[in-house]
């Protein structure tokens, strides 16, 4: 399971133009603003087309410009979670929960709900509206939503940008305890170089438009070897 | 009750209800895919659709009712084509007065509609679109549930409107009681005859009532669904 990722898109002043690959594993997109990651994002997850690119997600093909292939978001299956949460404010967490789970085709293999209530905590939560939650917890949620459409990749655009430090912190091990336990790659847009060292496998940096830099990041000999290594390096801004 | 007007009044009164009821309900699918349109697609000849939504607030009412009479008139093309495959015949009929009160109050209803779907999060629908959920999906599971309060709204309003239109209905199906003589062409008959007035005055306050009522009833149900809508 990887997502391949070759993209040239141009806007007013702006030209991007990138390639890179995201293993199993979290792959982190650092970067500026500006640098292009919202496009990349939505060129992904099939909000918006690019001039002309390529993105394959678990050997399915969901963008190729070249031959004129172009799924629609909602076929797509790329499990999204924004910086927003985007919870659907009419439904309790238990519908938002299993919202993308109905529209996903039966057949595929998937987590089951009572797993991800589980592995993200949120079992308290279940007849609460995303009006009555915390911060920390509609992320939680919108993580949990993600993962129940049986999704071929996950994509987390700035999850937890919006909090603090405190509900950072209560999120963050259960985004290791995803990375570790579902199997997909996950593509990780943050600005925040604490989270991205703390959760990253592959760093994947852009600048104006261009990958300046991409590697994989070996964390268990980055645990024996304090010294800079390449990605840290690139992370140390 | 039934003493308090007399059978003739009351049968205008029921025609009203009646008619608005068609007229709210038989409208609401398409006021509901204009409104839409308006505000979410982007499509050749949209301003001339947004002119012609809106054409029967600006025409006087006399204009609208003949233009009907015109076209849906037993010897206009709508109106013979209708009675020669379908044996539908509006003019003259209580059904023409639901679609003259209907074409009135469809700008009412678009406008309430159109501005609550605006206020939909698009973010929201393309969350949904991520989920797996395709374009009438989304409409069905995310956007027409938060847009809810300004279709009830909407209905609410083109109802009270239906109830009270007056001009374009006397124009394209008359004024014949017990057929087509809604609450205010009963108020206008009753104030051309000597010694109607007393009449008159009963059916004004009923009118009134249905206003008042319908007001009411609009804000507390937007409250409500508001409310629920939100989470709250």
């Amino acid at each position: 399971m990887t997502l391949l990722v070759r993209l040239s898109h141009a806007f007013a002043g702006f030209a991007l133009d990138v390639a890179f690959e995201a293993p199993p594993g979290l792959t982190a997109l650092v970067g500026p603003s500006g640098a292009g990651k919202t496009t990349v994002v939505g060129a992904v997850a099939g909000l918006l087309r690019p001039r002309a690119g390529r993105v394959v997600a678990a050997g399915v093909t969901l963008l190729d410009t070249d031959r004129g292939v172009w799924v629609p978001p909602h076929r797509r299956r790329v499990g999204c979670v924004f910086q927003e949460g985007r919870l659907f404010p009419h439904l309790t967490v238990r519908q938002n929960l299993l919202y993308g789970r109905w529209f996903a085709p039966r057949a595929e293999p998937g987590p089951l709900p009572g797993e991800v209530v589980d592995l993200l905590g949120l079992a308290p939560l279940l007849a609460r509206r995303p009006a009555a939650l915390s911060g920390g917890e509609r992320q939680r949620v919108a993580l949990g939503r993600a993962l129940l459409a049986r999704p071929r990749l996950l994509l987390m655009d700035e999850p937890l940008a919006s909090l603090d430090e405190a509900r950072k912190a209560e999120v963050l091990p259960y985004i290791e305890r995803l990375r570790d336990r579902s199997g997909l790659p996950i593509l990780y847009v943050s600005h925040a170089s604490a989270e991205v060292e703390r959760l990253a496998t592959t760093v994947v940096r852009l600048e104006g438009g261009r990958v300046a830099a991409a590697a994989r990041e070996d964390r268990t000999l980055r645990r024996n070897r304090p010294g800079p290594d390449f990605a840290g390096q690139s992370l140390s801004r | 009750m039934t003493g308090w007007l007399t059978p003739a009044e009351w049968q205008a009164v029921l025609l009203s209800l009646r008619v608005a009821t068609w007229a709210t309900l038989a409208s609401l699918p398409l006021g509901l895919l204009v409104a839409y349109a308006l505000a979410r697609w982007d499509f050749p000849g949209k301003g001339l659709l947004n002119g012609l939504v809106h054409l029967p607030l600006i025409l006087p009412p006399v204009v609208t009712g003949y233009l009907l009479l015109v076209a849906f008139g037993t010897r206009g093309p709508v109106g013979g084509f209708l009675r020669d495959c379908c044996g539908i015949v509006l003019a003259f009929r209580w059904t023409g007065a639901a679609l003259a009160a209907a074409v009135m109050a469809f700008p009412l209803m678009v406008r309430a509609i159109r501005l609550s779907i605006e206020s939909v999060d698009g973010r929201l629908e393309a969350a949904a679109g991520t989920l797996g959920a395709s374009p009438p999906w989304v409409f069905l599971t995310v956007t027409l549930p938060l847009c809810l309060p300004g279709v009830v709204a909407g209905a609410i309003l083109a109802f009270a409107k239906a109830m009270g239109e007056f001009g374009a209905t006397i124009t394209f199906v008359s004024s014949i009681p017990g057929q087509t003589q809604t609450l205010p062409s009963a108020i206008y008959a009753q104030l051309q005859v000597p010694g109607g007035g007393e009449a008159a005055t009963r059916l004004v306050l009923v009118a009134i009532a249905v206003a008042m009522g319908a007001l009411a009833l609009s804000e507390w149900v937007g409250r409500r669904v508001g409310a629920w809508v939100a989470g709250r």
